[in-house]
């Protein structure tokens, strides 16, 4: 019980946390923090859908980052379109461009998730060392794809100008942008432990650690690895719209599969099947990386051999240590 | 026609890039069933020591003669100190470790070598181009890269097959447990596998050096190239990155030359360049795609 009770401690500290921070850096006029952590809660969103399937679902995907470009490419385009006036497609129906948020995000999320049904279907007919691979290289493909897209940019991606409409929030206040990833971020951490409670999500747990037993009590697990997987691409295509805008900015960057490995990075240095260690891990990661570059532009060279022995040494991840309890599927 | 030709043998030459580096690669991947993304790394260190050394005493050979211990040595360290602690560990801790494996070469090389690409000339007696046709004139250079390429691949068969290592090598790669009671050094053999892995790596950097630019990250964009061609392939498979090199060599340079030609006689000349251009790009992607539907573990799996 009292391992419980450490757990809740932690996590109703990391919420507080991440409620007032604006607050105090604003009267600490360093407001440059708020635009910092935006971003930390946006990749860790990300991260903790990557989490539902390298922690929960036991499938290593190293092409994560496609479906955070994606989302963030749906948002930039319909923002091009609605900017230079012209319709997205004009057969077989007119579809105009737009910049409100309450449009362009479903769609990104819904468009990521049509992509990872895609990708997925076909990625998860194999297993181990394939599945890696090919996630890699379709991620890849889609990369080269939006890097041939010469009207969007290619190489070098299309700035935005501003941020998308919201009835009644002013996005491209960085205190009302910074209020509404976090309204996100815990609407999808709600999401996602309703998921993994679920029977689905035992499904899917029960999937990673023994696969033949599952199919012997008759389950099609192909099926509920791949809506774990859609869910998984939708949550980070979410990730990516909320990029795209806070950056105001998009190019083919962001579904690099360099990209791909950071998410991962996050979700291991905070704990694989952890759910709000992610977030955490994605804190530490960028936090980290900020620092190091204060004091010098090589700070991968430190980043790498620490993360090295991260894996080598540190197998629980920063939220077990805090909460001192295993991971779920340790 | 002869445009074709031309274009086969570049297909060719790519090919058999991608085999050198793909048959390190799916060695490590099949024997020690380890996942290692740093291969690239190697491809690249290889490529800076032939530059560097070819730069300071004008002979590519040289060069080429450091470069393979260079790259072979490396290898082996990055086995001795961190691979070998994965072996036992699950594939995401291999892909984390590897993943800052590769951060960490990449950096090193832009500290000593700096941002800027180097350029690797082409050695003088390689220089000349020869007409293989009438009217089809072809760079020796490239040539001679094919040729070493089908040496590499005759000298493998032949260690693989014909010698007391490669022997201990497949054995290894069905039964380690087997082979170690069997009285073979294990950890030994592993560690040679894995340098003659990255060996084959830095050689395949070293021939692409005069062709591409040498420059920090150009490990990865062949990496990736590799997967496709072991996921084609087979993991493991030594016939399977032979097949799969040809393949995606050959797919993806006649997808780039010709698709456009292809292209423009149905569309307008401004759609037809940009669908083609996209559509080259992910050729080799949608032909891994089609082999996976049909064949989820590839042309020649090496355990079935």
């Amino acid at each position: 019980m009292n391992q419980k009770n450490r757990k809740i401690s932690v996590i109703a500290g990391g919420a507080l946390l991440l409620l007032l921070l604006p607050l105090v850096a604003v009267l600490l006029e360093e407001t440059y923090f708020i635009s910092l952590f935006s971003r930390i809660i946006i990749y860790g969103l990300a991260a903790v859908s990557l989490d539902l399937l390298l922690g929960y679902g036991g499938m290593i995907s190293l092409g994560h980052a496609a479906y955070v470009g994606i989302g963030a490419y749906v948002v930039g385009i319909f923002f091009y379109h609605a900017q230079e006036m012209e319709p997205i497609i004009s057969i077989p129906f007119i579809m105009h461009g737009s910049e409100n948020a309450l449009l362009v995000l479903p769609l990104a999320i819904i468009i990521s998730g049509f992509f990872a049904l895609v990708i997925g279907s076909l990625c998860l007919r194999t297993k181990g060392m394939h599945f890696i691979m090919i996630t890699l290289a379709f991620a890849q493909m889609i990369y080269y794809f939006f890097v041939s897209l010469e009207k969007y940019g290619g190489d070098d991606g299309l700035s935005l100008y501003s941020r998308s409409s919201l009835p009644g929030l002013d996005l491209s206040n960085d205190l009302h942008f910074y209020y509404f990833c976090l309204f996100l971020l815990i609407g999808f951490l709600f999401l996602v432990k309703r998921t993994v409670d679920s029977r689905f999500g035992l499904v899917v747990r029960g999937g990673s650690n023994n696969e033949r037993r599952l199919k012997a009590l008759g389950i099609n697990i192909y099926r509920y690895k791949l809506v774990c997987f859609v869910i998984a691409g939708a949550g980070a295509g979410l990730a990516g719209g909320l990029l795209a805008n806070q950056t105001e900015y998009i190019s083919p960057g962001l579904m690099h599969w360099t990209l791909s490995g950071e998410l991962m990075v996050m979700v291991l240095l905070g704990g694989l099947g952890t759910l709000f260690g992610p977030i955490l891990g994605a804190a530490v990661f960028l936090l980290m990386e900020e620092t190091l570059a204060m004091y010098t532009e090589h700070w991968m060279v430190f980043m790498g051999p620490f993360l090295v022995l991260v894996v080598i040494f540190a197998k629980r991840g920063l939220f077990g240590l805090l909460t001192g309890e295993q991971n779920n599927n340790g | 026609m002869l445009l074709v030709i031309e274009q086969f043998l570049n297909g060719l030459q790519l090919g058999i890039t991608l085999f050198l580096m793909s048959a390190g690669l799916t060695l490590v991947f099949g024997i020690m069933q380890v996942i290692n993304l740093a291969h690239g790394s190697f491809y690249m260190i290889g490529a800076y020591v032939c530059a560097t050394v070819a730069a300071r005493t004008g002979s590519f050979l040289l060069g080429l003669a450091a470069a393979l211990p260079a790259a072979a040595f490396t290898g082996m360290l990055v086995e001795f100190i961190v691979l070998r602690r994965l072996y036992k560990r699950e594939h995401l801790d291999q892909v984390l470790a590897t993943f800052g494996l590769i951060m960490f070469f990449n950096e090193l090389t832009r500290i000593i070598w700096g941002r800027q690409p180097l350029f690797l000339d082409v050695p003088p007696w390689l220089s000349d181009s020869l007409e293989l046709l009438p009217g089809l004139i072809y760079p020796v250079y490239r040539l001679a890269v094919i040729g070493v390429g089908i040496l590499v691949a005759l000298a493998l068969w032949y260690l693989f097959s014909r010698t007391r290592l490669g022997m201990q090598i497949r054995a290894g790669a069905s039964n380690r447990d087997m082979i170690s009671a069997l009285g073979v050094n294990i950890k030994l053999l592993y560690t040679l596998v894995f340098g003659l892995g990255t060996l084959l790596a830095g050689l395949a950097g070293v021939m692409a050096g005069p062709i591409l630019a040498v420059e920090a990250g150009m490990g990865e964009n062949i990496l990736i190239l590799t997967f496709v061609v072991i996921v084609i392939g087979g993991i493991g498979s030594i016939r399977g990155a032979v097949a799969g090199a040809l393949l995606v060599g050959l797919v993806d340079t006649l997808g780039r030359a010709f698709l456009p030609t292809l292209f423009r006689l149905i569309f307008q000349s401004a759609t037809a360049d940009a669908a083609a251009a996209s559509l080259a790009s992910m050729a080799i992607y949608i032909l891994m795609a089609a082999i996976l539907v049909w064949k989820p573990k590839g042309l020649f799996p090496a355990h079935s």
